[in-house]
């Protein structure tokens, strides 16, 4: 209990001094993207790595969140946080009701079934022209504020968003370590002997699947509020998958494995850039090789490298991410 | 105290089980024994509530339970175990039997997610009352270990304290012996007659002829679903048609 305190604490300090060493606002940037991506890889990853519910319409969610929040604050002028917290409510509400049918769904089915579920939204967000303004976006939506604080620098951008990520961590890393989350977990090794211990499987799937809409909507919000512009092409099918290798590559079931998802597949594709062309093959092979060495994720890979690389020094993986 | 009346239940043209009637006397070891394909683990199925009978009805002291889904079984004091054990593998074998206090634990999604004081003071004493299921059983020392790297036998006295943790009122064992070796098979009969004398009733399907005839007070034969026996051991050792199932005609 009280290493798992201090380890978060380490990592939120980290976070809280990187500004200090970043030089310019282009690795902040990045880093804003890291925090909205690791809020959406936590938010799979408590379908999917604790329950063991497979979604691929993750984007879906994020979208809507994104599309809700700019609408009320663009087309309707609400303030924008009213907006957000209406955003995930209505993400939240929705989630739960379409989770019923789908959830009674499983392996495959499931998967076919929200790959649906996303298409439709990228339907949507493409033909509903006079709501989303079609494929050409929706601009000019409005930045958080905190009374004289506007969000509309990297830097502030960054604080505002690494606070809403670290709080999805925190409450994540409770959920996990708790009854529901031993019920969620329990549902994933065995669900008939979950309800024979008077687990509730069916309701708690769709409460989790509910709040992992919720989480993929605050992460839009936020993404809306920061971009000031969005379009179709960020919440379609390829961008539910990249979330699921997020989730995959960093650790099924664990938090910081979210995040350290996040962090590469968003850093990763930056830092190919230089190949150019070639950076989509590279990004591939390095994906294939991480799920045949690494079958655990980074979370279990690293600590595993980095002791293989110094036998005799302490092993810590956070870092080298 | 579980009655069971006309339980049929065919899967397409066959017929699995043909109007089994019986009675499980409460405080009592019953032990319900057949050859393979007797329809036993479908009973079980069927008074757990994961298959419905296509007939007849399931009744839990004065309480109609046919048909009603385990998670609220669970509620009402009936809890099994599984032949070929369902252990949640990825968890400790702590956190198994905590699982099995889930009924008995009331924090929800938000007092999880916000750590509130309650689910704190509860979390603590959930984690103390596991911790006593497994020294129960005798497996304390295993508590931090993983469950999928526990031996067969360990597995299985794990699923009885995980059962046990519920606190129900009657406890059916599919098969408790399979894959056991002799001694502990010894160690298991100990165990199921310290269940029972905890005040729980006991039910069992078993192939251990030996384990059924020393522990059980009274023995249903199934025979090609359909009820070829009951009465106490020493009734069932001397039935003819018993015996003519199992040797075949002697």
């Amino acid at each position: 209990m009280k290493k798992e305190v201090i380890k978060f604490l380490i990592f939120a300090l980290l976070l809280l001094v990187f500004p200090f060493f970043a030089k310019g606002g282009y690795l902040l940037n990045v880093l804003v993207f890291v925090g909205i991506h690791t809020i959406l890889a936590i938010g799979l990853n408590l379908l999917l790595g604790f329950a063991g519910q497979i979604s691929l319409g993750q984007a879906a969610f994020f979208g809507l969140g994104a599309y809700l929040s700019g609408i009320l604050t663009g087309t309707y002028a609400v303030n924008p946080w009213l907006a957000l917290i209406a955003a995930a409510l209505i993400v939240g509400i929705i989630a739960f009701v379409i989770g019923f049918p789908i959830l009674k769904l499983k392996g495959h089915y499931l998967a076919m079934a929200t790959l649906g579920m996303g298409i439709i939204a990228y339907i949507v967000f493409n033909e509903a022209v006079d709501l989303t303004g079609g494929p050409s976006g929706l601009s000019g939506i409005p930045n958080l504020s905190l009374g004289a604080i506007t969000f509309d620098s990297d830097l502030k951008n960054y604080f505002l968003i690494w606070t809403f990520t670290l709080a999805t961590m925190l409450v994540s890393l409770n959920i996990g370590n708790s009854r529901i989350g031993r019920a969620l977990r329990a549902i994933h090794d065995s669900e008939v002997a979950a309800r024979v211990m008077g687990v509730n499987a069916r309701l708690l799937k769709v409460q989790i699947f509910s709040l992992s809409a919720l989480l993929s909507a605050v992460a839009g919000s936020l993404y809306a509020h920061t971009m000031t512009f969005i379009s179709p092409a960020s919440f379609g099918f390829n961008f539910s998958i990249e979330l699921l290798t997020m989730v995959v590559i960093g650790g099924l079931g664990s938090i910081y494995g979210s995040f350290l998802g996040a962090a590469l597949l968003t850093v990763l594709p930056e830092l190919l850039r230089a190949f150019q062309d070639y950076d989509i093959i590279i990004y591939g092979l390095l994906l294939i090789l991480m799920t045949m060495f690494m079958p655990g994720g980074l979370v279990c890979g690293l600590p595993a490298v980095c002791g293989a690389l110094f036998p005799k020094r302490k092993e810590r993986g956070k870092g080298s991410a | 105290m579980l009655k069971i009346s006309g339980i049929t239940r065919k899967f397409g043209g066959l017929t699995a089980l043909d109007d089994v009637s019986l009675m499980f006397g409460r405080d009592d070891i019953t032990g319900v024994i057949g050859p393979n394909g007797a329809g036993k683990t479908t009973l079980f199925n069927i008074v757990t509530g994961i298959y419905t009978p296509t007939a007849g009805s399931v009744h839990l002291e004065e309480k109609d339970i046919t048909g009603i889904p385990p998670e609220r079984l669970a509620k009402l004091g009936m809890v099994r175990t599984f032949q070929n054990i369902e252990l949640f593998g990825r968890m400790t074998v702590l956190e198994n039997v905590m699982v099995g206090l889930h009924t008995q634990s009331r924090s929800g999604l938000l007092a999880c997610a916000f750590k509130s004081p309650g689910h704190l003071r509860e979390e603590r004493a959930v984690r103390e009352r596991a911790m006593q299921w497994l020294d129960f059983v005798g497996i304390a020392e295993l508590s931090g270990v993983t469950a999928a790297n526990l031996s067969f036998g360990k597995g299985r006295l794990l699923e009885i304290a995980r059962a046990m943790a519920l606190e129900p009122r009657i406890i059916l064992m599919d098969e408790p012996a399979a894959g056991l070796n002799s001694r502990e098979t010894a160690e298991l009969a100990l165990l199921i007659r310290k269940v029972r004398e905890s005040g729980i009733t006991v039910a069992l399907v078993e192939h251990d002829m030996e384990l059924v005839m020393d522990v059980c007070d009274y023995i249903l034969v199934l025979n090609l679903g359909r009820k070829l026996a009951e009465g106490t051991p020493r009734e069932i050792q001397e039935n003819p048609a018993v015996i003519e199932a199992y040797l075949g005609e002697g």
